[in-house]
């Protein structure tokens, strides 16, 4: 399969020229399929949102090069414009951007910019807002009325109103109780059941990366130090606490019964996989 | 990008210059700006255009990033000159059409360029060098006599560190905005003067709104702490005068009686 977003040597370099350079990510080269739902992570500082912010064309590559659909999307105007709309980016925090006066203006904003027609506006933000579980009559609302879990499910419909091919969160769940987590992490799967879209998802969060992503991909100091299956990459358990990273509570469980002697699977990671394999050992007795 | 922006910005460092009392360089800009303003003649610039380049070379801040910060104040130094080139009286060299140039004009716009240029260098140099606390701690202390006639200058000094503390802040925080905007397609550069101001809009509500949230939430933290202004108020950072202070100031002096005095000489 071809990948619908690649990178090829990404290099960035903040504040090139002045005393305060720094070398945010250099030689990233990744690649992501359509319909895949990929996770990104990594210790603090170590580049992924600098990453992500290139894969829809708001940072310019310092070098190197970012390819849609196997095209690059620097190589004209037209196409990076283009990109922002295909390539949807909710940032960290994404509540804080909220600015229209009521919550439908605000989703509008995106498919507005897009020239879309006011019947299809009308119909992109009223699926978007049932993606994410905002009630029909909060859409006349002040977006600043609601509380905060509220006004990052808006912020997150104003993206996904553009029905992006490839929707990128980071840390979408950043700040919020167990029970909103959840249902922010179920709209995104909803979404991206609904359109066939990829999805690529930063988190610090092991559990939720276990139970999402069929792919990670691990950012270690601006390069990638891993990339595979959540099982693949959580049984290096070693080298991804050595970056300062942590792995799923049930592979600590699992490495533990494995060192206590007892021969179980090691690349067990989320509940569900704990509970077969435990169930089939007592079944096997 | 706006990060880009080091108007006003300080550098960290080591020298002589970072060193100074904060006073003493606040009272040796004002010198600077006298002097700058008294030279008249090829000489006199030379003497203070050398003064500068010796505090800039023991700064060791590269020339590139002062001169890239003159950038957003190019065009008014340019303009500055063009004004001066054709509007001053005396012989003329060339004319066309409703213009004339004079020698005089040559001169002054040279002399106008070089003078706007060294004010703004000059100043650079003390923000560049001096923390922003550190330049409201000199302030105040350099105000502390209209304590006298009612000026509250501790609250006044507050407001400007306050400000100060925050300018980088909200240029980060506006590059943020701007950044989730445009990823919602939102376009800030082309299109008409009228349609490029409405676009401001989406990065202007969200940034006041979280100005205000920071402004409170600093209010409450301030409390907290018991701040109550700035009666029998300590310092953690005692200002004191060095030796280098004593001597920066002498040759500060020194340097503007002299370029009086050839001024007064006819260079
Ligand atoms: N706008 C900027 N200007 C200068 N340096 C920056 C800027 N943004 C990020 N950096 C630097 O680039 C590096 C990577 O930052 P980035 O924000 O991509 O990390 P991150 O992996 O997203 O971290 P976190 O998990 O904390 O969000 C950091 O060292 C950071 O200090
Ligand atoms: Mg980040």
């Amino acid at each position: 399969m071809k990948p619908i977003l690649e990178t090829k040597k990404l290099t960035h370099t903040y504040g090139a020229g002045t005393p305060f350079q720094s070398d945010a990510i250099h030689d990233v080269d990744i690649a992501v399929y359509p319909g895949e739902f990929v996770g990104i992570i990594g210790h603090t500082g170590s580049g992924k949102s600098t990453l992500i912010q290139h894969l829809n064309g708001l940072l310019k590559p310092t070098s190197g090069q970012i390819l849609l659909d196997g095209k690059d999307i620097w190589s004209d105007k037209r196409f990076t414009r283009q990109t922002r709309f295909r390539v949807g980016l909710v940032f960290q925090y994404p509540e804080y951007q909220l600015f229209e006066e009521t919550v439908y203006q605000d989703i509008a904003f995106g498919p507005t910019n897009m020239g879309l027609s006011k019947d299809e506006i009308d119909r992109r933000v009223r699926r978007a807002a049932a993606f994410v579980g905002v009630p029909e009559e909060s859409l006349e609302k002040s977006p600043f009325e609601l509380s905060g879990g509220q006004k990052r499910r808006v912020a997150i419909a104003g993206v996904i109103a553009m029905e992006p091919d490839v929707l990128i969160l980071d840390e979408p769940t950043a700040g919020l109780d167990p029970v909103g987590r959840e249902g922010i992490l179920a709209n995104i799967r909803a979404y991206q059941k609904a359109q066939d879209a990829t999805v690529i998802m930063v988190s610090h969060s092991m559990e939720e990366i276990a139970s999402n992503v069929e792919r990670l991909i691990v950012m270690d100091h601006g390069s990638v130090a891993m990339t595979g299956s959540p099982r693949e990459v959580f049984a290096h358990a070693d080298e991804l606490i050595g970056m300062g990273l942590d792995v799923p509570q049930m592979t600590h469980v699992f490495m533990r019964l494995r060192q206590m002697g007892i021969d179980v699977d090691p690349s067990v990671y989320t509940v569900e996989q704990a509970k077969e394999v435990l169930l089939s050992m007592k079944g096997g007795h | 990008m706006l990060r880009d922006i080091t108007l006003g910005q300080y550098f960290p460092g080591d020298t002589v210059v970072h060193r100074l009392d904060p006073r003493t360089k606040l009272v040796l800009v004002v010198v600077y700006i006298v002097t700058l303003f008294c030279a008249k003649h090829m000489v006199t610039y030379a003497i203070t255009l050398g003064a500068l380049m010796g505090v800039i070379i023991a700064s060791k801040i590269s020339i590139k990033v002062i001169l890239g910060s003159m950038k957003p104040l190019l065009f008014i130094i340019i303009l500055t000159g063009i004004l001066n080139l054709f509007y001053s009286q005396g012989e003329p060299i060339i004319s066309f059409w409703i213009f004339t140039i004079t020698e005089e004009g040559v001169w002054n716009a040279v002399f106008m360029v070089l003078r706007i240029s060294m004010l703004i260098c000059g100043t650079f140099m003390l923000t560049y060098t001096t923390s922003p606390i550190a330049l409201t701690d000199g302030i105040e202390q350099l105000l502390q006599p209209l304590k006298k006639i009612k000026v509250p200058v501790h609250e006044l000094a507050m407001m400007m560190c306050i400000a100060l503390r925050f300018i980088p802040t909200l240029i980060e925080e506006t590059d943020k905005i701007m950044s989730a905007q445009k990823a919602r397609g939102a376009d800030f550069e082309t299109g008409s003067l009228l349609s490029r101001a409405k676009a401001l809009i989406p990065i202007l509500v969200p940034l006041f709104i979280s100005a205000f949230r920071r402004a409170d939430e600093l209010a409450v933290a301030m409390e907290c702490r018991c701040y109550h202004g700035g009666e029998g108020r300590t310092r953690m950072k005692q200002l004191k005068f060095a030796a280098r202070d004593h001597v920066a100031l002498i040759g500060g002096f020194l340097l503007m009686a002299l370029v009086i005095v050839l001024g007064r000489a006819g260079l």
